[in-house]
């Protein structure tokens, strides 16, 4: 029953996530951590930190990784299917009629119109990480202190995600433990 | 053609492509098309936008197609394997041997060394879907994107709204929208060139 429920969560996941990977994260999560209670927020946002650090799509890695912590190999399998199969069943049958894609402009429409959702959606998980640091151990000067540096480094300075992620684990094995 | 070189061609796109599926399309495409030689820059385009117009991540439906069309569906495994696999069993090797240690208290501080960094990535993806919003509409769309965000606010915290069925109604909505309006465009213009060709069989009539 939990391998049906985690190809289900990941199906409609991926499928609603219309535009590759990362519109599905919070879709994930809410299916992960609202909806099924696999996992604590917390521990969704550690795989989506590892998985945002480490090369290759994040979706199949987030399906991948969270199936084998809920269900094992087999719980990996069937999140795994159930990110990838549809889609890519649709994408070898579906060729011969591209035609009928390529100009669609409900494609563009698609693509547009959710994206301020998607943007709400990764808002409010942005929130609720930062409450959950400023409440927890971290505090919320070591919080301001780690969210700045790590935005700079990341997105001013361009340093790669894996050594600001790797920095950051450093960090609280010294000064949070 | 052999598996080994589908496997090494996706497995380096792979293990290159940081931040995403979309991210990894030009690593994908300096596997396919200019080292292997696969398919050629006009099958690659046009692969590119029926993954486009298709939902799901987008570097597996690159390589399911690839990977049938050389090998069949045995390709198509091998090629979605060696680009999304590899770096899976990494990560669950690095989070489990970290969370062996999970009452650590060292592992707690790393824990919680990570949580600000997290709000960050999640904070940047949240800025980037909002302004790729933004740039790609014209003055009128700007109003529907203030009353879109403004709206999924209210429904997703207030009224705590499932995000899953608040996305499938604008992506409904989105489909519905947008064909009724191909529908005018084309009437209009099927009319506009039935109007000259009246005025054309009048004036040689």
């Amino acid at each position: 029953m939990v391998l049906w429920h985690l190809f289900w969560a990941f199906c409609v996941a991926n499928i609603l996530g219309y535009g590759g990977g990362p519109p599905s994260i919070p879709l994930i999560q809410n299916e992960v951590v609202n909806h099924y209670g696999w996992m604590t927020n917390q521990e969704f946002g550690e795989a989506f930190a590892f998985g945002n650090a480490l090369p290759s799509p994040i979706a199949t890695k987030l399906g991948g990784y969270i199936g084998y912590q809920v269900a094992g190999v087999p719980g990996a399998i069937a999140a795994l299917l159930g990110t990838i199969a549809p889609s890519a069943i649709a994408m070898i049958v579906l060729l011969r009629f591209l035609t009928l894609f390529k100009t669609a402009p409900q494609v563009k429409a698609m693509t547009q119109g959710i994206r301020p959702i998607v943007a709400v959606l990764m808002g409010l998980l942005a929130y609720e990480f930062f409450r959950d640091a400023v409440i927890g151990p971290a505090g919320i000067l070591h919080t301001i202190l780690l969210a700045g540096l790590s935005y700079l480094f990341m997105e001013r300075i361009k340093v790669h995600p894996a050594l600001v992620i790797s920095s950051s684990l450093l960090y609280g094995a010294v000064f949070l433990s | 053609m052999s598996y080994g070189q589908l496997f090494n061609g996706f497995f380096r796109a792979g293990i290159l492509g940081y931040g995403g599926g979309p991210s990894m399309l030009p690593l994908i495409h300096a596997e396919a098309v200019k080292k292997y030689r696969w398919i050629d820059d006009e099958e690659f385009s046009d692969i590119v936008a029926l993954a486009n117009a298709l939902p799901g991540p987008i570097a597996t439906k690159m390589a399911a197609y690839i990977g049938y069309k050389q090998k069949g569906f045995l390709g198509a495994f091998v090629t979605i394997f060696a680009v999304s696999i590899p770096v899976l069993v990494l990560m669950i090797g690095l989070l489990g041997f970290l969370f062996q240690f999970r009452h650590s208290p060292i592992v707690k501080g790393m824990v919680a060394g990570i949580q600000p960094v997290i709000g960050v990535m999640m904070a940047v993806l949240a800025y980037e879907f909002f302004s790729k919003a933004w740039k790609q509409v014209e003055k009128r769309g700007k109003t529907f994107v203030i009353l879109l965000t403004v709206a999924s606010s209210i429904l997703l915290t207030v009224l705590s709204v499932s995000p899953a069925i608040l996305i499938a109604v604008v992506l409904a909505g989105a489909f519905l929208f947008s064909t009724r309006k191909q529908r005018a465009e084309r009437k209009v213009r099927s009319e506009a060139s039935y109007e000259t060709d009246q005025t054309s069989t009048e004036r040689s009539g």
